[in-house]
């Protein structure tokens, strides 16, 4: 049995026909080609699925594609200027060395973008509470910490 | 995950004629528990019928004293609501509590209350509240709703569309977190209602209770001091590598204070 979903992806109108069973993660890695979106624990723990949908960070190792029908879907490759300028987001997390192995990153980054959004002055206790649903298993996140605050500054410029 | 067949209905009407069709469907409100279950294949249903295109079942009202929450509204939603912050303070820091910012944005108050969690904070909000659960057939007191381990009073063929909650005079939520999966290990909410104090515990057994030697404690006198010591029996409790039915009994006592400390704003 299949199906056919479509949603803008990165700002292209995207379909594909899948399985039903099909979670959104998997249409983005393996029917869009876009791996910058991680599987990770693929239990909702560790949120390196983490992507943007209608501008709210979702894990998308928790839905299937189906409930993204008609969507507007942002990903770790959709948030760089079309000139390859970072995302301040993202540049933050450079400046910052908010990242070690880089596994977690495109989920911190996704997750942080949506935290920072109308909150140019996050607290620490914002920022490690907004981690929640994020895991690194390498920096301690001292500074991922840093970076978001650093992050959501540059993003209210 | 094993195969199944999806379904959008756009009327509630059409969901529940969906449902009666498919015996060994499921209803799939935000997702957040049930398609991590059916991935670990322990739910495998024929069809998922996704309420998500039925617009009547997401929003909050207010009428007169009480909050109304639609079904399919989202724990972010109620988290952020503007009429919850002030009526019902303690349910929207309950709701911002729920997993991470990225389940409260997918997860629905409906589903939640329907999968009936042992370690689901809604729940404690449900039945510590004393709110009614309202299906497309009846209205169901808290009390006669939660049955037992992933159990309602919910019959075949039967949704929630909404629960309203009435206001309280004061009301807290403090959960003890499994440091590893941030569930409630256990987890206390306490009301000082109109008709007295209403204690529900989430958690600490096959689904949430109420605490009635803690109510009937804080009813003569409502602060933290008066939540008496080993009131709670701990042979009906949860015991696990987490922690054993006797910590959990002692935890209820501390999250009760706790929770009365947090309603009275010390």
């Amino acid at each position: 049995m299949s199906i056919k979903v479509s949603m803008t992806v990165n700002g292209k109108p995207v379909s594909a026909q899948v399985e039903e069973r099909t979670l959104l993660v998997t249409l983005i890695r393996e029917e869009l080609r876009l791996t910058g979106t991680h599987v990770g624990c693929d239990t909702a723990q560790c949120g390196a699925c983490t992507v943007h949908m209608n501008g709210k960070a979702v894990k998308s190792c928790s839905m299937v594609a189906m409930q993204a029908e008609g969507a507007n879907i942002v990903t770790i490759e959709g948030i760089a200027a079309a000139d390859g300028t970072l995302h301040p987001m993202q540049a933050a997390f450079k400046e910052n060395h908010g990242l070690q192995c880089g596994f977690c990153t495109p989920g911190m980054v996704m997750n942080a973008i949506d935290l920072a959004k109308g909150n140019p002055n996050l607290t620490e206790t914002e920022i490690r509470e907004g981690l929640e649903g994020n895991l690194c298993r390498c920096t301690g996140y001292h500074n991922i910490v840093k970076s978001i605050a650093a992050g959501a500054k540059a993003m209210a410029k | 995950m094993h195969a199944f067949s999806y379904h959008k209905p756009s009327t509630l009407g059409d969901a529940l004629s969906l449902v009666a069709k498919q015996s060994e469907g499921k209803i799939l409100a935000g997702g957040q528990s049930l398609v991590q279950a059916m991935k670990l294949r322990l739910a495998s249903p024929t069809d998922l019928i996704d309420l998500s295109g039925i617009k009547d079942l997401a929003g909050i009202k207010v009428e007169g004293s009480s909050v109304t929450i639609g079904a399919m509204t989202r724990h972010a939603d109620v988290e952020n609501n503007a009429d919850v912050k002030k009526m019902i303070p303690a349910l929207a820091r309950l709701a911002g509590g729920i997993g991470d910012r990225q389940v409260r944005h997918m997860g629905t108050i409906g589903g939640s209350v329907a999968n009936s969690d042992p370690a689901a904070c809604y729940p404690a909000a449900v039945l510590g509240l004393g709110a009614t659960i309202v299906t497309n057939k009846r209205k169901i007191a808290a009390d006669d709703f939660f049955k037992g381990l992933f159990e309602t009073a919910l019959e075949t063929g039967e949704l929630i569309t909404a629960v309203t909650f009435p206001t309280v005079k004061r009301a807290g939520y403090i959960k003890f977190k499994n440091p590893a999966s941030r569930f409630a290990l256990v987890g206390v909410f306490v009301a000082e209602t109109s008709g007295g104090v209403r204690v529900a515990v989430t958690g600490a057994a096959s689904c949430v209770f109420r605490a009635t030697a803690i109510e009937k404690a804080l009813t003569a006198k409502f602060d933290p001091d008066a939540v008496p010591a080993d009131t709670i029996k701990a042979d009906t409790l949860n015991a696990d590598l987490h922690g054993s039915a006797e910590y959990r009994a002692h935890l209820i006592t501390v999250m009760a204070k706790r929770a009365v400390t947090q309603a009275v704003g010390k």
